[in-house]
């Protein structure tokens, strides 16, 4: 997925000589085909991460597009001021891009886990947050962010995550792609947490209960009216993110549910506990952990529909 | 202390009398600095204040902008009548200038520690874009507290921005009290040669010496250039001068106001 996003931003920019790239010091070899043929327009500065937001900044105030990008907790726990201040209250066009969203980086421990980036970059004002589910989606969305107006926040995933979306389907910054029409349940989910959503709707749907899923790549704005539409006959609805409960994509789908003041079913929210992740192991070993492998997800639903759920 | 010192600090103080506040400390030691560059160096058209082969001029310490306001208003990028609404509920003029409303800000500061970055983007984009106009960045003194303005030195001296230029308004006093106590920053012009750039120290309130030294830059070829001047906070309002209790002002009354005036006038 981060190869797919990185090779987008270098066609990009020999479609538009406005756009640039700035990283701070990522693995080598990053974007090479790029700093050859455009030297000009690729910075690699250094474990700065403040500073090439700012610079960034700089750059868009002078008319170029820049595509920023290291590690997603770094841009997002480490320059919120510079985020808030220098992109989002000049309305810049500036893309961050995040290598892995979520409990990707698990190995390396809590410090370099990105499970608020989300919270953080969709309280923001002018923000825009996506996170793709697949490395086929984000080809499709990185040409819609060169003409994107204001800040735009990219949540990547680990790369080689199974291929679940469609070309036919499309993917459009905005609009939530309903994957699987909805019966009794509705999962809502964003990022890689729509492969697991399409996975416990099959064992939902095979122990009888019809499940739809709706996947919000764009996590902010969120297609509020897609979802309205949609609720009619919903028992549960049922969000999933990889990202603490706290003010994440779960958060964000009550907050709007709420503020819309129609009659709604009741909310399952799933997500990474109120905690920094203790142990190490994998994306997959975190997620189970935290009740968000398919199986777990499936139960807990069918817990819920079936009125058995512990209170 | 000249005529036209006296009355852009009269105008800091103008708009200080309409909501009774404001950081009058940090704008008076600033008031050669912007007087100069305004004055002797930048590029600029205030009817046009986007016209794209201006000079850019950051102030990072945002809350010196009385001093911004001033000179900007002085220069005509919008009326002298209006400084007195700062701070005001409905004025653009806010204790922090912000890009978007007013006419000759290029960048909203006050978070402290940003503007070098943006000043190094803006340097960039004009070197990419073929531009030959310059870009000069503010500081202050405690704001290079920050690691980020270190950040964008590093990256400034890589890109061998010579069109960038740093003014570090040194006037010694921090809000909680002197620099030395709080943070040090000595030595300071060493620190800045070490980090890439091209140094030079003026006495930052004469206005001869600060417009020799912007007709010598680049300092270095290849190198971007910073100059430490060296200031008094409160500068040119005795009573005020060095004093911590003037960094930020609030409920300054009839009689204080007064006596701004008078200690301008006054002022050696």
């Amino acid at each position: 997925m981060r190869k797919s996003a990185l090779n987008a931003v270098h066609q990009l920019a020999q479609q538009d000589e406005r756009v640039v790239f700035v990283g701070s010091d990522l693995g080598a070899g990053t974007l090479e085909p790029m700093r050859e043929e455009m030297p000009e327009r690729f910075f690699m500065e250094g474990i700065s991460e403040q500073h090439i937001i700012g610079m960034a900044a700089g750059l868009a105030m002078e008319g170029y597009i820049p595509y920023v990008n290291t590690i997603a907790t770094f841009l997002t726990r480490r320059c919120l001021e510079q985020i808030a201040v220098d992109l989002c209250m000049h309305n810049l066009p500036v893309r961050l891009i995040g290598n892995g969203g979520g409990v990707v980086y698990a190995p390396l421990g809590p410090t370099h886990t990105a499970t608020e980036d989300i919270a953080l970059m969709r309280v923001l004002p002018e923000m825009t947050v996506i996170a793709p589910c697949d490395a086929d989606e984000i080809k499709r969305l990185m040409p819609q962010t060169l003409e994107w107006p204001g800040p735009l926040y990219i949540r990547l995933a680990k790369g080689g995550d199974e291929i679940v979306s469609q070309a036919e389907a499309g993917s459009t910054i905005g609009e939530a792609l309903l994957m699987r029409e909805p019966g009794r349940v509705l999962l809502l989910s964003t990022g890689i947490m729509t492969q697991r959503a399409l996975q416990a709707a099959e064992l939902l749907a095979a122990k009888g209960i019809n499940t739809g899923v709706l996947h919000c790549h764009t996590v902010k704005p969120l297609d509020i009216k897609q979802l309205l539409a949609l609720l009619s006959g919903i028992e549960l609805l049922v969000t999933l993110e990889e990202h603490t409960l706290a003010g994440g994509f779960g958060s964000s789908v009550i907050e709007l549910l709420s503020d819309s003041l129609q009659p709604l079913p009741p909310v399952l929210r799933m997500g990474l506990p109120d905690r920094y992740n203790g142990g190490y192991g994998s994306q997959n070993h975190l997620l189970t952990s935290a009740g968000l492998d398919a199986v777990d997800i499936a139960r807990q639903v069918a817990q819920r529909i079936n009125g058995d759920a512990p209170a | 202390m000249d005529r036209r010192s006296r009355d852009l600090r009269r105008r800091v103080v103008d708009a200080i009398a309409g909501e009774r506040r404001g950081h009058l400390g940090p704008a008076c030691s600033l008031i050669e600095i912007v007087r100069t560059l305004y004055d002797e160096y930048l590029h600029f058209r205030p009817d046009e204040p986007n016209w794209p082969l201006r000079d850019r001029a950051i102030l990072s310490k945002g809350h010196g902008c009385l001093a911004l306001y001033a000179i900007l208003a002085d220069k005509g990028f919008f009326p002298l009548a209006d400084l007195p609404t700062f701070c005001a509920p409905e004025s653009y003029l806010g204790g922090h200038p912000e890009a978007e409303k007013i006419p000759g800000v290029e960048a909203s500061t006050g978070a402290l520690g940003h503007g070098l970055s943006i000043g190094v983007g803006m340097a960039l984009a004009a070197r990419l874009g073929g531009g030959d106009h310059r870009v000069v960045v503010v500081t202050g003194d405690g704001e290079l507290n920050e690691g980020s303005v270190w950040e964008a030195a590093m990256s400034a001296a890589k890109h061998q921005l010579d069109n960038l230029t740093l003014l570090v308004d040194y006037n010694k006093l921090q809000s909680y009290g002197p620099v030395h106590e709080v943070l040090g920053l000595e030595p300071l012009l060493d620190k800045w040669r070490a980090f890439g750039f091209g140094v030079a120290e003026v006495n930052g309130h004469s206005v001869d010496d600060l417009r020799r030294l912007y007709a010598s830059l680049p300092l270095e070829s290849g190198r971007p250039s910073a100059i430490i001047c060296h200031t008094v906070k409160g500068k040119g309002i005795g009573y005020a001068e060095s004093a911590p209790e003037w960094h930020h002002k609030a409920r300054i009354s009839d009689d204080e106001l007064a006596a701004l005036y008078q200690a301008i006038e006054e002022a050696p």
